[in-house]
């Protein structure tokens, strides 16, 4: 990394099933606004605006950074639309850190959004294709089999996944942003809820929400100076990995590309024991069986003990030594393009010391993890409260 | 907005299909996966040689989500690899991995794009471009959009419909020598005015074609370079602007952005004011935009325009901008110019313009 | 008129696409018109590929050595589909696997019929079965879904490397 960058200003919206209040562009500002006030900046203080979400067939708006230009004070200046899958909201946060890191920019927002609730999300994931079966239903249906993969070669039990899922509605309680607020949820709730796609259960799937992230990365000079009331997030390390969504002989349950963009990001923060040395983690989780699954193929938990790593309770806040997903993670609100940058926002957050309720207490070190398509594309950094 | 200085990165090997009207037999991945081997096979790469792998494409253009993830098969993502994509014309792709390549942990990397316009009624897919509230409902096409655009010109008394046909005889007279192109002709512009207006003050010959195609583009950074080719088109600068949406807030008859784009990439303008390069590859879909980009860029009187025929001989939505930086960057490969500028636009009428300043030697101090 | 916000607008959108199979499932579907699945096999890694996509995914190169492949496999792993959706033709619940078939090495998604969904397992071998014969065409609906054989079960450790 040429410069250090740092992540000097966070802003999101309050997520919903539908933002009726606001149109696209109404959300967007929503996020950036609090992102520029957060850092104590105006729109004249950015360079360029990096921007990502995931398929057009979301909202039916083809590339909308165009129609979005003016509402995000672009105009006159460098704009980018990342498209990654899933994973777009990280990936996009790192393709607008490149460009503080190589010196291209100083002062960079970046957004990532998702308004689904405009058109139909089901459709949108699985427009049926000529020549294919119309098998699909969904992301669901895509994972189900692979989670049952899972089971088998682990062995965990079946309540893993519950856990999970009570664990990250509880946590979304303390997140006044989070889409889903179940006061009330329970393990016998989850349990009980309907099958969607057996394994997965409908309390143990992520819901679709309409929602923006936004952050403000800077390099050294700028994060040095700014007036922000909290400190800088500095970015340790950053990386991401694909690999063909399907080939002969892939792992789908522990992916390569996985293991080889948390060994890379590791590597440059130097990190060897991911569980000793992260205080906390935001890891896309949007079917509750991806923890243990994650939390093998992040190096938190040997392989096939992951689930036990869940069953002990390590990964709650609530007294937790490894918190996963204080925020609620995805499995509480999931904008789809939004939702892998409020995975490395919510860990600014926590760095930064801003993440009230949902605060872990000290925070040096944290993970922020996306990924999207089929398990293919990988987007994860490291953010420290020291500088590199 | 400080800048240290720009790491020397250069095109080394660009490859593009034969665009055509229509692809009767292959999907998107057979069309583009001989175009990968083919930029590879110039320099004797493999994908395995990457550092980093950046991609544009459009999903509504194909009609399906995702379209660029099955794309990666035509190059082969394994072992995994840094890879990125960016719903735009392969051009954007190039400037991220461009800015990426100023990190030095990287040295090489692949930027594709691919697309096939006959697949849709393109109108439809690029219509809805338009602000979804205002503007999309009322379904004007691009068509329509440009038609005004040429009337403003037109109306300010700048240009004339005879300048239009000149600028689309000389294209399609060029695009002759282009063995990859789509559109070529012989015709003066005489004969041309005879046409019908499509929608005017747009005839036929002012529009680009519907084209299905796909290219790629290897950019290398420093020694790498020079290692790889004889003569790497060096990058000596590269930035892109965006204007406001809503068409009655601009003005249609200039293209603020590709000056202030061109300022950024570090293009300096002689004597006389003008902009002086051998060779410009002008993304200029409709005849009528070329005389707008010249105005902005202030390009002198000795540029070679279009030698490729641009992209009025072949117009693939997401790649004929890509296509415009390697048709530059091979004319400085091949030995027949020192300096080039390539510009790559996207969205209604001109509203967001990159350009690249391209040279036979790299930068001295890092900037053009 | 209201004093209510306006706070949405319904814009119809309609784009019809034509989609082009391409060569290498072009020849697929050729043989899924005569009754018959046809694998592709790379000629670099020597893996075959069903259905068949034009380029192999991990190196780059078209798969151009025809298999022809039977019509039985197994199921590696599954799940099954309860939730309702917009376009979904078949009835809830239904069986979603994916079957390897006997000298294939990639599984493709498939619909299992014919057991309750209760007794569907990994390592279940399937067989598929096919339209009426003069229904035959070159489209997936000639297939109309996979149901067990009646073979033993394949042992865990002969397809745990497919998952």
């Amino acid at each position: 990394m040429a410069e250090r960058t740092a992540v000097i200003g966070v802003g999101q919206t309050y997520h919903k099933a539908k933002r009726e209040d606001v149109s696209i562009a109404g959300l967007v500002r929503e996020a950036a606004v609090r992102a520029l006030d957060d850092a104590g900046m105006d729109w004249s203080d950015i360079d360029a605006v990096v921007i990502g979400k995931a398929p057009d067939m979301f909202e039916g708006v083809v590339m909308p950074e165009l129609y979005l230009a003016p509402a995000l004070g672009a105009v006159g200046k460098p704009m980018i639309r990342v498209h990654t899958a899933g994973s777009v909201g990280g990936s996009t946060a790192l393709v607008a850190a490149h460009l503080v890191s190589s010196g291209t920019h100083e002062r960079v927002l970046t957004v990532a959004f998702e308004k689904q609730s405009d058109s139909d999300a089901m459709w949108a994931l699985s427009i049926p294709q000529p020549f294919s079966a119309p098998l699909l239903a969904g992301a669901g249906g895509y994972f189900a089999p692979i989670i049952r993969a899972y089971m088998r070669r682990s062995g965990a039990p079946d309540h893993i996944g519950i856990l999970v899922a009570v664990k990250d509605r509880k946590q979304a309680l303390k997140n006044p942003y989070a889409h889903l607020h179940i006061e009330d949820i329970s393990f016998e709730m989850v349990r009980d809820s309907i099958m969607l796609w057996d394994p997965i259960r409908y309390l143990e799937t992520c819901p679709s929400s309409d929602g923006a992230a936004a952050m403000v990365l800077a390099n050294e000079r700028v994060a040095d100076g700014s007036s922000s009331s909290h400190p800088p997030a500095w970015i340790h390390g950053m990386s991401m990995r694909s690999e063909p969504t399907m080939f002969a002989g892939r792992d789908q349950v522990n992916p390569l590309a996985s293991k080889e963009c948390a060994a890379d990001v590791y590597r440059q923060a130097g990190i060897t024991e991911p569980r000793r040395e992260i205080d906390v983690a935001e890891v896309y989780v949007p079917f509750s069986w991806y923890e243990p699954m994650w939390l093998e193929s992040l190096g938190f938990a040997a392989e096939g003990e992951g689930w036990k790593l869940t069953d002990s309770g390590a990964t709650a806040l609530d007294g937790g030594d490894i918190p996963w997903n204080c925020s609620g993670g995805v499995l509480s609100s999931n904008p789809i393009g939004a939702s892998g940058m409020l995975r490395f926002l919510e860990v600014a957050m926590q760095v930064r010391g801003q993440a009230g309720e949902h605060q872990v207490e000290t925070v040096r070190r944290a993970l922020g993890h996306a990924y999207g398509g089929g398990s293919q594309f990988f987007a994860m950094w490291v953010l420290g409260a020291d500088k590199p | 907005m400080a800048r240290r200085s720009v790491r020397p990165v250069a095109v080394v090997s660009f490859a593009q299909s034969d665009m055509m009207r229509r692809e009767e037999h292959r999907n998107d991945v057979e069309v583009l996966q001989p175009v990968i081997q083919d930029v590879f096979g110039k320099i004797g790469l493999t994908k395995d040689d990457m550092g980093f792998v950046c991609s544009g494409s459009c999903d509504y253009l194909v009609g399906a989500p995702f379209s660029f993830v099955q794309a990666l098969d035509a190059v082969g993502a394994w072992p995994p690899m840094r890879e990125s994509h960016v719903e735009m014309d392969g051009a954007f792709a190039l400037y991220e991995a461009w800015t990426q390549l100023q990190e030095d942990d990287i040295d090489t990397a692949l930027v594709f794009s691919f697309g096939r316009s006959s697949m849709s009624e393109i109108g439809r897919v690029l219509t809805l471009q338009l602000d979804p509230y205002y503007m999309a409902p009322l379904w004007p096409d691009p068509v329509a959009l440009a038609a005004l655009q040429a009337q403003a010109l037109i109306d300010a008394g700048k240009y004339t419909e005879a300048d239009f046909a000149a600028v689309a005889a000389r294209s399609r007279r060029d695009a002759r020598t282009n063995p990859h192109a789509q559109v070529t002709g012989d015709h003066s512009p005489e004969e041309l005015l005879g046409d019908d207006y499509v929608v005017a003050p747009l005839r036929r010959h002012a529009l680009p074609p519907i084209t299905d195609g796909a290219t790629a583009v290897i950019l290398a950074a420093g020694d790498r370079a020079t290692e790889l080719c004889e003569r790497p088109a060096w990058i000596t600068g590269m930035d892109h602007r965006i204007e406001t949406h809503a068409l009655g807030a601009r003005d249609l008859t200039t293209s603020p952005s590709t000056r202030s784009a061109a300022e950024g990439a570090g293009i300096g303008r002689g004597d006389d004011g003008a902009v002086e390069v051998d060779v410009a590859e002008l993304h200029a879909p409709f005849a009528h935009q070329e005389l707008i980009l010249r105005d902005a860029l202030g390009l002198g009187g000795t540029a070679v325009v279009n030698p490729s025929g641009g992209a009025l001989a072949a117009n693939g939505i997401m790649v004929a901008g890509l296509v415009r930086m390697g048709e530059a960057a091979s004319r400085i490969m091949d030995g027949s110019a020192r300096t080039a500028l390539a510009h790559a636009t996207s969205g209604p009428c001109l509203q967001q313009n990159l350009v690249c300043a391209l040279a036979a030697e790299p930068a001295g101090d890092g900037r053009g | 008129m209201s004093d209510e916000p306006v706070t949405m607008l319904a814009t119809p959108i309609r784009i019809e696409y034509e989609f082009t199979a391409g060569l290498a499932q072009s020849r697929y579907l050729k043989g899924i018109a005569q009754g018959r699945f046809l694998g592709q096999r790379c000629p670099k890694c020597g893996k075959v590929y069903v259905p068949p996509r034009g380029s192999c995914p991990t190196d780059g190169v078209p798969t151009t050595d025809e298999v022809v492949l039977g019509n039985t496999g197994i199921v590696t792993t599954y799940c099954v589909v309860n939730v309702p959706f917009q376009g979904q033709s078949i009835e809830i619940p239904y069986i979603c696997a994916q079957i390897l078939l006997d000298g294939a090495n990639i599984a493709f998604m498939g619909l299992i019929q014919e057991i309750p969904t209760e007794e569907i397992r990994m390592g279940m071998r399937v067989e598929a079965v096919w339209v009426d014969e003069k229904d035959l065409g070159p489209t997936m609906a000639s297939v109309k879904y996979f149901r067990p054989s009646g073979e033993p079960d394949a042992a865990y450790e002969t397809f745990s490397e497919y998952l």
